[in-house]
């Protein structure tokens, strides 16, 4: 129609058609035609008005929005809180650890031969304790461990038991609830005393008087010097499930672990603490080459006997694994919220359709397109809107009745929460386009004909 | 008498697919400010484009056309819908009220879409038109809870509340009694005596001589433009009911639906 293409102002148009009565006001009164029309606050409150018109329909289109961002926030805070606790009980165990062990890691190649050298020793421990070789390390603390019945009075257990330095709670993070840790006299003097995880002594020690108890381990009479309060941290052997006595003791008195060759006594790792968390590849590094060193072995790590885990590699690596998973997760939970957005334009577009009518009606009465576009848009962003909101508290009380259960932890984030509440406004902003346009585009005349 | 409507060669050619229909082939008439119009026709004659085209819900392929001074032909849309909401009140057959809002909020509606106007006053000047059509006790009744004669007072409500320059109804007797339509036909003459320009399209030749002038369109063409005294005196075949002035004829059935009785029969 050509009114639209070439739309042409009043000023124009009196100077063409000359014949046509020239009141003055005219042109200013076309020109007041512009001004007024509905503002979005009427208009957001019609939508609103229809919306609460069928509350039914309202809620159910709304459910689909609300358990697709119930969901997402429930999954993200859970698998946030797993990455946390996953984290807490690698470093529980104390930072910046490297751990060597007897035998090759999997990874460099040809493995060598049990056996074959394949011991550590308190040697290798003197190599790396000496800052020439490994300048980059804080502590260095050979452990040997085994297996004990720790019988007192009538209760027994069994429990693993590590011989250790006096440097081990600094190492990992213990604090000790009663007593005090043994010392490096007890250690020289391969003294018969015992340190207990928490566990262990509320275990053995019900009425929790282990303090100065005896303990019998192996047919030995060991004193309680010291209890350690409980880490926490779960997994990876917690030494609350343990023991700890003077690693002197342990190697001669209980395991007797004489090392085959050189006279010396074997250990089962040996702990390095890196100076610094931006030193740990460094330390890493100077081991290995200080253990080749040591033990002729060659220098490209091919025939190594010794393997060395970096704690902080583990930690990236479960950071990694946790995260994935948790995007996994809430990717499947953003497939519902899409799928509550389809929900939304199916509710709108039948909407469209049913009140054909009453946009013919509006439309006559003076609504513009834009009116009835943003009506409609409106509705569709309300529905997702509330739906968005009632999502995030039920996703904040599925996470924290999680939390609470024990099961697993949760930990709520309002990024998490905002990415949420966004990502279904937009769904409902691409979903009620499509219907809100078919509304606005509708022929007033075909529409108010509608049946 | 001002010029309130005023037609040149209006036409307007549909397109449906490969055919073209030409539903008007070329209109012209002038309504002067405060007459009383009934457009009359068969159907498919083109009456309904017409109104349309008044109503400025469509617009003509050639032709001109002039509402209250304004060149209705040559406006853009967005202000075709600012001239329907401030210059032109409609009434139709099927009354098209809201079903979720009262009277009250459906007469107010049109206040809405003009703007600038606070909720309260909106609402007031509502109930002001709803007292005018005799419904002021009515006012928070939802449409179903309506009569049919009633819900079309509403909806002349509705087009009063705008205050505007025409009241354009498109066959506004057809859903409703021969006695509700004579009381309905009775409310429009009233306002049509209060000064208001009413362009009724009917195809009732009872209804549309309640109007004083009458237009027929056969054809898209306009076939006649006469009084409806005079259609009545010509014994025209297409008025065979017209034996008789509105006012006798009610007379002889015992009716009287003219003036303040449509008031008291609510």
């Amino acid at each position: 129609m050509s009114t639209q293409e070439q739309p042409l102002r009043r000023a124009e148009v009196s100077a063409a058609a000359a014949e046509a009565p020239a009141t003055p006001d005219i042109a200013a009164e076309e020109e007041d035609l512009w001004e007024g029309g509905i503002g979005w606050v009427e208009t957001l409150g019609m939508s609103l008005a229809s919306l609460r018109g069928n509350p039914l329909r309202t809620i159910l289109t709304a459910l689909g929005v609300l358990i697709g961002v119930a969901s997402v926030v429930a999954l993200l805070a859970i698998g946030r809180g797993s990455q946390a606790a996953i984290t807490e009980s690698i470093t529980a165990n104390g930072a910046n650890l490297l751990t060597v062990r007897a035998g090759a890691s999997s990874s460099s190649g040809v493995r060598g031969a049990v056996g074959e050298g394949g011991t550590l020793t308190v040697a290798d421990a003197e190599v790396l304790a000496n800052p020439q070789n490994v300048p980059d390390a804080a502590f260095v603390s050979p452990e040997y461990s085994g297996n004990a019945q720790l019988v007192a009075s009538s209760l027994n257990l069994n429990a693993r038991v590590t011989g250790a330095l006096p440097v081990y709670p600094s190492l990992h993070n213990n604090t000790l609830a009663e007593g005090a840790f043994f010392s490096d006299d007890d250690n020289r003097t391969s003294a018969n005393v015992v340190v207990l995880g928490a566990n262990v002594a509320t275990n053995l020690f019900p009425g929790g008087d282990a303090l100065g108890q005896q303990v019998r381990m192996n047919g030995q009479s060991f004193q309680v010097v010291g209890v350690l309060a409980s880490s926490g941290g779960g997994g990876f052997g917690s030494i609350d499930d343990g023991v700890i006595v003077p690693l002197n003791t342990a190697q001669r008195k209980l395991f007797g672990a004489r090392a085959a060759v050189g006279g010396t006594w074997s250990v089962s790792n040996i702990v390095v603490q890196a100076a610094s968390s931006k030193q740990i590849d460094a330390a890493l590094s100077e081991i290995e080459i200080a253990l080749r060193n040591s033990k002729n072995l060659p220098l490209d790590g091919s025939g190594d006997t010794f393997s060395v885990i970096n704690q902080a590699s583990i930690l990236a690596t479960v950071t990694q694994t946790t995260q994935m998973l948790t995007l996994f997760l809430a990717a499947i939970a953003a497939i519902s919220l899409l799928v509550g957005g389809i929900g939304i334009m199916n509710i709108m577009l039948v909407s469209v359709r049913e009140r054909t009518r009453e946009i013919g009606l509006r439309k006559a009465l003076g609504a513009r397109e834009g009116d009835i576009m943003l009506q409609f848009l409106f509705e569709a962003l309300a529905l997702s809107g509330v739906g968005g909101l009632l999502g995030l508290a039920l996703g904040a009380g599925i996470a924290l009745a999680v939390s609470a259960s024990g099961v697993m932890k949760a930990q709520l984030s309002p990024d998490a929460a905002l990415l949420a509440l966004g990502f279904a406004l937009a769904v409902g902003l691409f979903f009620g386009i499509a219907p809100a346009r078919n509304a606005a585009r509708l022929d007033p005349i075909e529409a108010l004909r509608y049946e | 008498m001002t010029t309130m409507i005023s037609v040149r060669d209006l036409a307007r050619t549909y397109q449906t697919g490969e055919i073209e229909v030409h539903a008007l082939r070329g209109v012209s008439f002038d309504i002067a400010r405060g007459e009383f119009v009934a457009i009359m026709g068969p159907s498919g004659s083109g009456k309904s484009t017409l109104m349309n085209l008044i109503g400025c819900l469509d617009t003509p392929t050639s032709g001109s056309y002039t509402l209250d001074g304004l060149p209705v032909d040559q406006l853009e849309k967005p202000l075709l819908a600012a001239v329907r909401n401030r210059k032109i009140g409609f009434v139709f057959q099927q009354f098209h009220l809201l079903a979720r809002s009262t009277a009250l909020e459906n007469v107010a509606l049109p206040l809405a879409y003009r703007g600038g106007m606070a909720a309260d006053e909106r609402l007031e000047r509502a109930a002001e038109s709803l007292e005018r059509v005799g419904l002021g006790n009515r006012m928070d009744h939802r449409p179903q809870e309506l009569s049919g004669g009633q819900q079309q007072r509403v909806a002349i409500a509705r087009s009063l509340v705008t205050k505007p320059a025409l009241l354009l109804a498109d066959e506004p007797t057809g859903a409703l009694d021969t006695r509700t339509s004579e009381e309905l036909m009775g409310l429009l003459t009233d306002l049509n005596h209060g000064g208001m320009t009413i362009v009724l399209v009917t195809h009732e030749p009872d209804v549309a001589r309640y109007a004083r002038r009458l237009l027929e369109i056969r054809d898209g063409q306009l076939l006649r433009d006469v009084s409806t005294a005079e259609a009545w005196a010509a014994q025209d075949p297409h008025a065979p009911h017209m034996t008789l002035g509105p006012v006798a004829r009610a007379r002889r059935v015992g009716r009287l639906p003219v003036a303040s009785r449509w008031r008291r029969s609510v």
